[in-house]
């Protein structure tokens, strides 16, 4: 039996399990489906995580081995090559392993920490043949960086999430050639580093609001035809290009694995993808909490890793029975602001807003309203999708609220 | 002249502009700390990119491995070559130097491998 | 030297070759591909149809029906998921409601029990997503639905567990007349066999031609599917036809025995018999057509989409008929020819009869076969029995399908044996989920690769020169 049930160990499950022992918990328990922990982030063997977390700039396998080893040092258990099942809205765990069977566990807390998935091939609706050679960027990722395979010699890359972007980057050193990156939309969803040193430094072309129309190839690909699209991304009629190639990685977004989650009942935001949470990150299911890239995808895992803190925090003090005086906010967006976490504000304490816009928008100003009192504005030259922001929200702001709006102005120049 | 950059030296990617005279970096502006500007400085003159890979170890297992500073940008392919040919001896630990001296960095072991 | 040589092993040349391994007799099947289940077989509807669409009299009616009952202890015996959800026909104006009067009228000649006609509010109680444009409906409960590669899969390993062999990779190439019977040669390869059966689906025409029988043309006719996510598989529990028209059959919108939603097929017929591509056109009619006869379908939720090539014979009937001495065609097996499948196993077998094969049933015949889902559908408990046993059963490879290594490692090591990714997704439902492999791809690859005793570099997504990777890092620079 534990306390707490952690469900995924990697960078979410591993610090919301370290906060949690930090705040008293001492019975916790982290369920990790693959064979070590560290999730997605043993595969993720470039740099440039940890600069907020740590202060200086760590490759993915650095980054999660600095809390592999808290949970050793503190002695956090963990099991690996588990993989649950099922959870119930009472909080009981299924799980499956080789060496235990299928067991059941029902602690006084769950944190849901079970990152996110690729969008797949299927979902797009390209034409065209079926043949072997189509990965998603993150599939690719493993082969390469865990496997020592290289998935093909001449690549099409669509789609310029950050991974699509590292792929590029990492198939070009490993002696691959890699041809184009298409992009649905007018600006890429990768950050800007990303496109100056994964592209520009190997003169990659990114060719935005571009899509590939066709698969060719009957056994493997043998190209793609790509066209670009109109303002609706409809591919415009007598603009194909064909590009011959081996191989074809999708880098078209990240869902939340939130199956374990709608099986528990827990409310999922329709925009997210993941669980409509509070400022703890609790659920509407008491004592299930969610963080990390099952709650909403991150674009980097410092952002996680502080996220994951508060959940086990907030779970500690659930499960030690600390309450606080109740109030009840709900976070509303305008649609240019396309969603926030937390969604809704139970407790009077300080609170950071995070969200994501729905475009690129220059000279706009960030306003957080209570009806049509302005209780804050953040000015910003641009934001854009691919971009998480947030918004730091005091006691005082949250006294007397009702309802929180979070509405995109225009800066007049 | 003028040079558009974008920083990578963090996540925020600044978009900065240096001003160039006589192969010399005098302002940088865009940046929204010393680091944007530092880099802008090297990135004109003398551009430097950290590496990051993997290596085969004896026995096939694939190590992930990195330049534990910044090599010349041209020297990247290069010292691609150099760093597959390295197959280690397991058990090797983070931070462990697998060669040393590669284009003025080491070649690290970023994960622990037994 | 076989007794019976069966070209094709799709649901067709794998009923046969079960029905046949009942009796005393040396069994081949031999496929092109690398696998069982490539052709049509893969990629169709899905359906057990009940039997009111073919013209009474037809070949095509008389199989459906017989196939249809038949199809209930057949599934059962070989393991195979079967579903007797039911069908309806739907109608939006009045010329569609004689068309659904006509086939009632059509369905009772064929002998197909259990049919009525529903009004609207019959057809809505039953059905609260249908779109509420429709006014009536033909309600077909005897409409079933089944997997038809579980179901060829199984029967050719049922087939092969009875002593038929398998022999994959081998394409037909001529058929020389040989020793009181036939010689069928691949391009290094041949045997002999005293009967041939011809199943081979497309190129069952060029089979045909091979002994000289130029009766027949195949046509290949494009069918175009999109496959939505489990959640949306509830959306309908009947399979929805909408009503024939001029215009064809229209886009039918069904649940499936693993509890996805399909939708298609769109119907074009085509010139190239390899030409299995999807295209832009395709989509939209299904999303358009599926989209009137539910209220809503939410095609966001799409996992993947696929096309296949039905083998449409220039008579508009089946051809089953022996042209030749000891050479039986089982050709032009479109719709219905998944229902019809048992029965087409039963006719070809009395025709064969007819041609002087001696028939002798084996005594120690065994219908049955393990089902490929037994894990997945046993008890806790009984899972932990297994899992006690053997570990693997424990560790989930795919986490969409929840399947695990245990039961992976039991298809790769079952009769026929997959040899490639497709093979054994399509035996064990991993890589078939949401994440279409994401995940698990890699980790299936390096099991094959070890059970099959080759390195991965040799494995292949469908065999041919499908391969997953193009070698080691570190090789190229």
């Amino acid at each position: 039996m534990a306390d707490l049930v952690i469900i995924g160990g990697g960078p979410a499950g591993m610090s919301a399990a370290i906060a949690a022992y930090k705040k008293g918990v001492r019975d916790i328990l982290i369920l990790e489906r693959d064979g070590a922990l560290g999730g997605i982030l043993q595969q993720c063997i470039h740099n440039g995580f940890g600069l907020h977390k740590f202060g200086q700039e760590l490759t993915g396998p650095e980054y999660a081995l600095q809390y592999e080893n808290q949970i050793k040092e503190l002695g956090i258990r963990y099991k690996l090559n588990t993989m649950v099942l099922s959870i119930t809205k009472d909080k009981v765990i299924t799980a499956t392993n080789g060496e235990d069977g299928i067991f059941k566990l029902r602690p006084k807390a769950i944190i849901l920490a079970m990152g996110c998935r690729e969008r797949s091939k299927g979902a797009l609706n390209i034409g065209g043949t079926r043949p072997a050679g189509i990965y998603s960027a993150g599939t690719a990722q493993k082969l390469v960086n865990m496997e020592g395979y290289m998935p093909g010699k001449e690549v099409v890359i669509l789609g310029s999430g950050d991974i699509g972007l590292i792929m590029a980057r990492r198939m070009t050193l490993e002696g691959a050639k890699v041809k184009a990156v298409c992009e649905l939309m007018p600006y890429s969803g990768g950050l800007a580093r990303n496109i100056e040193q994964c592209l520009c430094d190997f003169d990659i072309p990114l060719k935005l609001s571009h899509t590939v129309v066709e698969i060719h190839g009957k056994e493997r690909v043998s190209g793609v035809t790509i066209a670009k699209v109109d303002e609706n991304k409809k591919p415009i009629i007598g603009t194909e290009e064909y590009i011959a190639c081996d191989t074809l990685l999708l880098s078209v977004g990240l869902i939340p694995e939130n199956e374990l989650s709608i099986g528990a009942s827990v409310s999922i935001d329709k925009i997210t993808g993941g669980a409509a949470v509070d400022q703890d990150r609790q659920t509407d299911c008491a004592g299930i909490f969610a963080c990390g890239n099952v709650l909403h995808v991150h674009d980097l895992v410092d952002f996680v890793s502080d996220e994951a803190e508060i959940a086990g925090q907030s779970a500690a003090d659930y499960i030690s029975g600390i309450k606080e005086e109740n109030i009840h906010i709900n976070v509303e967006t305008d649609g240019k602001i396309r969603y926030t976490v937390p969604q809704k504000i139970t407790k009077k304490k300080d609170v950071t807003v995070y969200f994501r816009v729905a475009d690129v928008y220059r000279n706009v100003k960030i306003c957080v309203y209570d009806g049509d009192t302005l209780l804050l504005a953040k000015k910003k030259v641009k934001v854009a999708p691919g971009e998480m922001e947030s918004i730091k929200l005091s006691e005082d702001m949250l006294a007397n609220c009702r309802k929180l709006q979070f509405k995109l102005e225009e800066v007049n120049a | 002249m003028k040079r558009e950059l974008t920083c990578i030296v963090c996540p925020i990617g600044c978009s900065l502009v240096a001003e160039i005279e006589d192969g010399k970096v005098v302002s940088v502006s865009g940046n929204t700390c010393p680091r944007g500007k530092a880099y802008a400085e090297t990135e004109c003159v003398a551009p430097k990119r950290t590496v990051t890979t993997t290596v085969r170890c004896i026995g096939g297992r694939i190590l992930p491995v990195k330049t534990d500073r910044t090599i010349p940008k041209e020297k990247v392919f290069d010292a691609m070559k150099i760093i597959n040919n390295l197959h280690p001896v397991l058990p090797i630990s983070a931070g462990d130097i697998i060669m040393k001296d590669v284009f003025g960095s080491n070649i690290v072991a970023v994960k622990n491998m037994f | 030297m076989y007794d019976v040589a069966i070209i094709g092993a799709g649901v067709v040349g794998g009923m046969i070759a079960r029905t046949l391994a009942a009796y005393e007799l040396k069994i081949c099947i031999l496929e092109k591909e690398n696998d069982v289940a490539e052709g049509a077989t893969k990629a169709n509807s899905a359906i057990v149809h009940a039997g009111f669409d073919a013209k009474p009299g037809s070949l095509k009616a008389k199989l459906n029906v017989q196939g249809a009952k038949m199809m209930p202890k057949v599934c059962e015996e070989l393991g195979v998921k079967y579903k007797n959800n039911g069908s309806l026909v739907i109608g939006f104006h009045d010329e569609d409601k004689r068309t659904i009067e006509n086939l009632l009228e059509r369905g009772i000649q064929n002998g197909v029990d259990g049919l009525e006609i529903l009004d609207k509010d019959e057809l809505k109680a039953i059905e609260p997503n249908i779109s509420d444009n429709a006014t009536a409906a033909l309600y077909a409960k005897t409409g079933a639905i089944v997997c038809p590669y579980e179901l060829t899969v199984a029967a050719i390993g049922n087939a092969m567990d009875n002593g038929a062999d398998l022999r994959t990779g081998f394409k037909v190439c001529s058929i020389k007349a040989a020793d009181a019977g036939y010689e069928i040669c691949s391009e290094n390869d041949s045997i002999k066999a005293r009967f041939v059966v011809n199943a081979a689906g497309l190129y069952a025409d060029e089979i045909a031609e091979m002994v000289g029988d130029t009766s027949f043309k195949i046509t290949p006719r494009r069918g175009e599917y999109i496959l939505l996510d489990k959640e949306c598989g509830g959306l309908v529990s009947n399979t929805v036809f909408r009503t024939p028209s001029k215009m064809g059959k229209g886009i039918l919108v069904t649940p499936t025995v693993d509890g996805n939603l399909l939708t298609g097929p769109t119907s074009v017929d085509m010139d190239d018999k390899e030409d299995k591509s999807t295209t832009a056109e395709g989509f939209a009619r299904i999303i358009k057509e599926a989209c009137e006869n539910l209220n809503c379908i939410p095609f966001h939720k799409t996992i993947t989409s696929f096309c296949g090539l039905r083998a449409v014979g220039s008579t508009g009937d089946f051809i089953i008929h022996s042209p030749r001495s000891g050479f039986i065609n089982a050709a032009g097996i479109e719709s219905p020819g998944l229902t019809s499948s048992p029965a087409i196993g039963l006719m070809v077998r009395d025709l064969l009869m007819e041609g002087g094969l001696v028939l002798r049933e084996k005594g120690n015949f065994n219908p049955i076969r393990k089902p490929m889902h037994a894990f997945r559908e046993a008890s806790d408990e009984e899972k932990n029995t297994i899992i006690k046993k053997d570990a693997a059963y424990g560790r989930i490879l795919c986490r969409c399908e929840g399947v695990t290594e245990g039961e992976i490692l039991e298809a790769i090591r079952t009769n026929p044996r997959p040899s490639d990714l497709d093979g054994v997704k399509r035996r064990t439902r991993a890589q078939m989920g949401r994440c279409q492999g994401g995940f698990c791809m890699p980790l299936i690859m390096k099991l094959l690769a070890r059970e099959m005793g080759v390195p991965c570099e040799k494995i292949t997504k469908r065999g041919g020169n499908s391969f997953l990777i193009t070698g080691k890092t570190k090789e190229e620079i």
